[in-house]
């Protein structure tokens, strides 16, 4: 049987790989997967806790933390459509998506 | 202690995060994103949260993946798809998600509850849906409406203009 250490692991893991792409990538499109990466990570944490410390409660609210995961995961796809149509318009006025070259917005 | 299935599930999820960022072609990246979500969907199966898995899927794999192709599709240029990355860069980059995981490490080895084993799962999709419908229903309201706003202003930042005759 797994305990919470494997989970936390796991999400540790893919948030550090998260935070390295967002680091040293200047392309829009794979600072998009970085964060992505870092959002499923939270999500993925905060399941396994929900499950090992909360979710045999008799109480109901026992599924509090799914129905939380689940906001969070529809904020994210809410999330990744804007920052997708921002990449399309940027591509139309710059030829380009490297974060490095799009100074318009740097004032 | 983790099992040979949890392991490959683990293998799945960061090495296909991995790939979606290191890949040659940021096409074969989007399908390495693909991969790595659907493994932290095999993980919320594995934590007895089927209906966050499915959720999972049909959102991320179903609906955020194909945008993403759809988008790399619709920019897809050849000067920038040389990408050009430092070696400094990747050392601090490297350098601090290592410091982040070894943090993280510590600060849950710390714990107490590391070494828990669940017990049975009371969930059920009934207590999801009552939830929803009853107590966080202002909060599906305002989740709904935040949708919309998203979906318009995407509508709106990727409409053409059209010159005036």
């Amino acid at each position: 049987m797994n305990t919470l250490a494997d989970f936390t692991f796991v999400s540790g893991l893919l948030f550090a790989v998260g935070i390295y792409g967002l680091i040293v990538k200047r392309n829009a499109l794979r600072m998009l997967f970085a964060v992505e990466i870092m959002i499923n990570a939270a999500n993925l944490n905060f399941i396994a806790f929900d499950r090992f410390l909360w979710s045999n409660s008799t109480l109901p609210q026992a599924a509090l933390g799914q129905t939380f995961v689940l906001f969070s995961i529809a904020l994210a796809a809410a999330e990744a459509a804007v920052v997708l149509a921002i990449i399309v318009v940027a591509y139309r006025l710059h030829k380009n998506v490297d974060v490095s070259e799009l100074k318009t917005l740097g004032g | 202690m983790a099992d040979i299935v949890f392991l490959a599930m683990m293998a799945v999820t960061v090495g296909g995060a991995i790939f979606a960022l290191e890949s040659r072609e940021i096409v074969y990246g989007a399908v390495g994103l693909a991969g790595s979500l659907f493994g932290v969907a095999a993980f919320f199966f594995l934590l007895d949260a089927p209906y966050v898995a499915v959720f999972q899927i049909t959102v991320y794999v179903g609906a955020v993946a194909v945008l993403i192709i759809f988008t790399v599709m619709l920019v897809r240029h050849e000067t920038w798809m040389k990408e050009v990355t430092y070696s400094l860069g990747r050392l601090v980059g490297i350098l601090t998600a290592a410091a982040i995981a070894i943090s993280l490490t510590f600060a849950w080895a710390a714990s107490s509850q590391l070494a828990s084993v669940p017990l049975p799962s009371t969930v059920t999709f009934l207590q999801i849906g009552q939830l929803i419908s009853t107590s966080l229903s202002p909060a599906l309201e305002v989740l709904a409406l935040v949708l919309s706003a998203s979906v318009l202003a995407a509508i709106t930042l990727a409409k053409v203009e059209r010159e005036e005759d």
